[in-house]
């Protein structure tokens, strides 16, 4: 049998999933509903025979595009997922956030994501987090690894990771860490859509031109997060259109550009 | 849930695709030239450039090609790499995964890191600098690693005025260095990464050389093989019990598996068939081979837990408590003997000691260091370790995947190593019930990955015994069977006092039947080559070779050839096990026929 690129993407990628399922006891998988992490999630039900033996977890701003949230309803119906649903609470009640002028940006995303995460780990234990970045996306996110530990605190200590090699990856850590696990790592935009495309699944909408002339590349909170001049309509014509761009991803994530190593701020102290 | 989309599929284009690792001393330019590669072929995405030439001015410092992949801030601030990254990029002809590598000494597992995904390597040096520490250190990591293909460049040639001499002087003190370490160079080219010379296109000012350029060096690398190997190596990842079936969950390493299959699954030594290969939302197959991740169900309750492999038995790896590694050590303190780490091959796990060190070398010269008791960080050794469980193990050499392995100290992955060799008397019996003072069959055929038998080749004088069995044995003998051909050998010996009247040759027959039957309860292939020319006699050998419990099988191949002798009253076979025509099918033909035979005896 021939087996093309996104044979040998899938296999890596299900080689993970099933090593952190076999050495995690509490895992977790965030699913923020884009074409990653919902390309990650059909991955593992792949990797688990049509099962997803882990909850999903959404962190929820508040702020995500109204029809995401319906999306993810239905999905989670249909293929008899976990849900687990964290929200910073506290500083919605309070209005800290940066739609209500209250916060910058990166505060924002900080305060409702990383924040919001930490609290949904501390509170479920999790020792594992699964996780769809993946390298092409930002250069920090190209010095990941695999098996990413994350210290108590949920800090990134990107200066000193650790090595990986041979498919060989960290499992051993200190009580109170918890790695990030990314099957994704090596995929690239492209051949996320490509996989979409060969194996079918179903994506939010929101991904297509409506009729507009635009269309979503990158999801994100609704206030920060820019459409794109896009008559794609289909999976196919995405795939063409980005064939075809020199234009980075990220460019409509509005948090990434306030200033040069914003990003690698964020991620640092434990964003996805 | 609907489909994304109804129409057709976009033909998924299977892509070529290289994984390139730059590596090399700090400083020598490898993010710069990863910047300029990326820049000089319109890789770079929109606006980039500007944006870094607009950074760089913001923080009034000279731009760097190489801040494209130092995208760390500690890294822009220090002007070093230090940790890998990757980058996608695309030619006409395939795919690109550029890996940069951290050149600084403190960031050696990093690189390792960046190294061990790749298919190939770049090696740079800085031709005013020439061969340093790290060049070295990464040359000799990377033949630790398992790569084989190398491009070497010699980079900063303006600062030494483009200088032929300068280059040659470098890249034959790197040449030599490689041959030495066992890694040649595909080719060895000049460049100046910061001025763009030779990179993307040829440089004005190196017009003394006409080789490849850097983009054509690494276009002219072959593409990395897919190998599927010969032995079945399926590490068990995981025992799922979905919607009452019992699914055995893992990748396979090497070789095909196919339903219905004979496994063998180590360390347990218990066999069991295969009964389906199970996926889903993906086309029922009855087969699947090596790179594929699979799951598996069995004719019977076997217990199999994470860490077996499954294979062949004819194929199987070692099984041992006591191995030689040639090792790099990354961790913070110093591997050493009697301490205890944890090893990891695939999915095997076990606590294991390092028994002795052989030898330990500097990584930064690739010299032994004389009575050197630990091994640093960042140097490497050849150890012996001794493991607490056994581990199915195979050379590195031969099946990668099951051949290398990597220690952990605490909680830190500190270390990998390649299996160099296997200790024969350390060889973990397969059935552990079975009588440890005698060595019983099942043992011998563990060891030796097939059972013994008897290949009885049989025609007229002339049609060509002999011939097919030294091929037999040859072919036989490069698979790692033990094989044996009787022929003049036993006539000119222990039959020397036998004449040529029938009683004789009846007896003779006999005698090669005895021995014969020796051979194979020792476990090998034994072929012998004689006319034996009565019926009777060859059923006689049959029946000596299968007596007993434990008979050897006996399979008769009978040589047809139209030749007339009317000297031979020769009785053919009425049913031999099998009947090849010497004359319509060229030997090598009638060699594949028979080896698939004696392959599917053995197993």
């Amino acid at each position: 049998m021939h087996r093309d690129h996104l044979d040998e993407l899938e296999s890596e990628s299900i080689f993970i999933l099933r090593e952190a399922f076999a050495k995690f006891d509490n895992i977790a998988m965030l699913w923020s509903i884009g074409k990653d992490s919902t390309a990650l999630l059909w991955l593992a039900r792949k990797a688990f025979f049509g099962h997803v033996p882990f909850p999903l977890v959404h962190i929820d701003t508040t702020y995500k595009i109204p029809s995401m949230i319906e999306y993810r309803d239905r999905v989670v119906r249909e293929w008899n997922l976990q849900l687990v649903v964290g929200k910073n609470e506290a500083v919605l009640g309070e209005g800290r956030t940066y739609p209500n002028g209250r916060a910058t940006r990166v505060e924002c995303c900080t305060l409702l994501k990383k924040d919001a995460l930490q609290d949904v780990i501390a509170q479920y234990k999790y020792t594992g987090i699964i996780v769809g970045v993946r390298r092409d996306e930002d250069p920090t996110r190209a010095k990941e690894r695999y098996f990413s530990p994350r210290n108590a605190s949920m800090e990134w200590n990107a200066s000193d990771q650790p090595p990986e090699f041979w498919n060989q990856f960290k499992t051993d850590f200190a009580p109170g860490s918890h790695i990030r696990i990314h099957p994704l790592l090596h995929w690239t935009e492209l051949n996320v859509w490509e996989y979409i495309d060969r194996e079918k699944i179903p994506v939010i909408p929101l991904y297509f031109d409506d009729g507009t002339g635009h269309r979503y590349r990158s999801l994100g909170c609704a206030p920060c997060t820019g459409s794109i001049t896009s008559t794609a309509r289909t999976v196919p014509e995405i795939i063409e259109e980005l064939r075809a761009t020199r234009i980075p991803e990220r460019a409509g994530r509005a948090q990434d550009q306030e200033s040069e190593d914003a990003f690698e701020r964020l991620r640092r102290d434990g964003y996805m | 849930m609907k489909p994304a989309d109804d129409t057709q599929a976009v033909a998924a284009s299977p892509r070529r695709q290289l994984r390139l690792v730059v590596v090399g001393h700090v400083d020598h330019g490898k993010s710069t030239l990863i910047g300029r590669l990326f820049h000089d072929t319109g890789s770079l995405p929109e606006g980039k450039y500007e944006q870094l030439v607009a950074v760089a001015q913001r923080r009034g410092v000279p731009f760097e090609y190489a801040n494209l992949m130092d995208a760390l801030q500690a890294e822009r601030d220090q002007n070093i790499t230090i940790d890998t990254a990757q980058i996608w990029f695309r030619t006409k002809s395939r795919e690109y995964v550029l890996i940069d590598a951290p050149g600084h000494k403190e960031f050696v597992k990093n690189m390792v890191t960046g190294a061990a995904r790749a298919d190939a390597a770049v090696i740079l040096i800085d031709a005013s600098e020439g061969v340093q520490e790290q060049s070295r250190r990464h040359g000799y990591l990377l033949r630790l690693i398992g790569l084989r293909q190398a491009v070497v460049v010699v980079n900063k040639m303006d600062l030494v005025g483009y200088s032929r001499e300068v280059f040659e002087r470098v890249a034959a003190e790197y040449r030599e260095f490689l041959a030495g370490i066992g890694l040649e160079a595909s080719d060895i080219l000049p460049i100046s990464a910061r001025e763009g010379d030779n990179v993307a296109k040829r440089g004005e000012s190196l017009k003394w050389y006409d080789g490849p350029t850097v983009l054509e060096a690494i276009e002219a690398i072959p593409d990395r093989d897919s190998v599927i190997g010969e032995a079945l190596r399926l590490p068990i990842q995981d025992v799922y019990r979905f919607d009452h079936r019992r699914i055995l969950a893992g990748r396979v390493e090497s070789g095909t598996v196919t339903v219905g299959d004979q496994v063998l699954f180590l360390p347990s030594g218990r066999t069991s068939v295969i009964r389906s290969i199970e996926r889903w939302n993906a086309p029922v197959v009855n087969q699947v081979s090596a790179g594929e991740p699979v799951g598996i169900t069995l004719a019977d309750q076997l217990f199999v837990e994470r860490g077996s492999v499954a294979c062949h038995v004819p194929h199987a790896p070692t099984l041992t408590t006591e191995f030689t590694a040639r090792v790099f050590w990354l961790g913070r303190t110093p591997l050493a003997t009697g301490r205890r780490y944890k090893l990891k091959l695939v999915t095997q796990e076990t606590e294991c000691e390092i028994k002795s060190i052989e030898e330990v070398v500097d990584a930064s010269t690739v010299q032994t260091i004389p009575g050197a008791t630990s091994v640093r960080t960042n140097d490497a050794a050849k150890v012996v370790i001794r493991t607490r469980r056994p581990v199915a193990a195979d050379l590195f050499e031969r099946i990668p995947a099951t051949g290398r392995l990597v220690l952990v100290d605490g909680f830190d992955v500190a270390g990998g190593g390649i299996i160099i060799s296997v200790p024969v008397e350390t060889a973990v019996a397969i059935d552990a019930s079975a009588n440890l003072t005698q060595v019983v069959r099942g043992e011998r055929h563990f060891r030796h990955g097939h059972r013994g038998a008897v290949i009885w080749l049989t025609g007229l004088p002339g049609s060509g015994k002999a011939t097919l069995a030294r091929i037999l044995e040859r072919r036989l003998f490069e698979r790692g069977t033990q094989v044996f051909v009787l022929g003049e050998n036993l006539r000119s010996g222990l039959s020397a006092d036998l004449g040529v009247s029938a009683a004789d040759r009846t007896e003779l027959i006999r005698r090669v039947a005895e021995v014969a039957k020796l051979f194979a309860e020792a476990g090998v292939v034994c072929i012998t080559t004689f006319t034996s020319r009565r019926r009777d006699d060859r059923q006689h050998a049959r029946e000596i070779v299968q007596a007993g419990g434990e008979g050897a099988p006996f399979c008769e191949v009978y040589l047809e050839t139209p030749l007339q002798n009317a000297t031979i009253a020769y009785e053919p076979p009425t049913q031999p096990d099998l009947s090849i025509n010497v004359v319509e099918q060229p030997v090598e033909e009638s060699a594949d026929r028979v080896l698939e035979r004696i392959l599917s005896t053995i197993r």
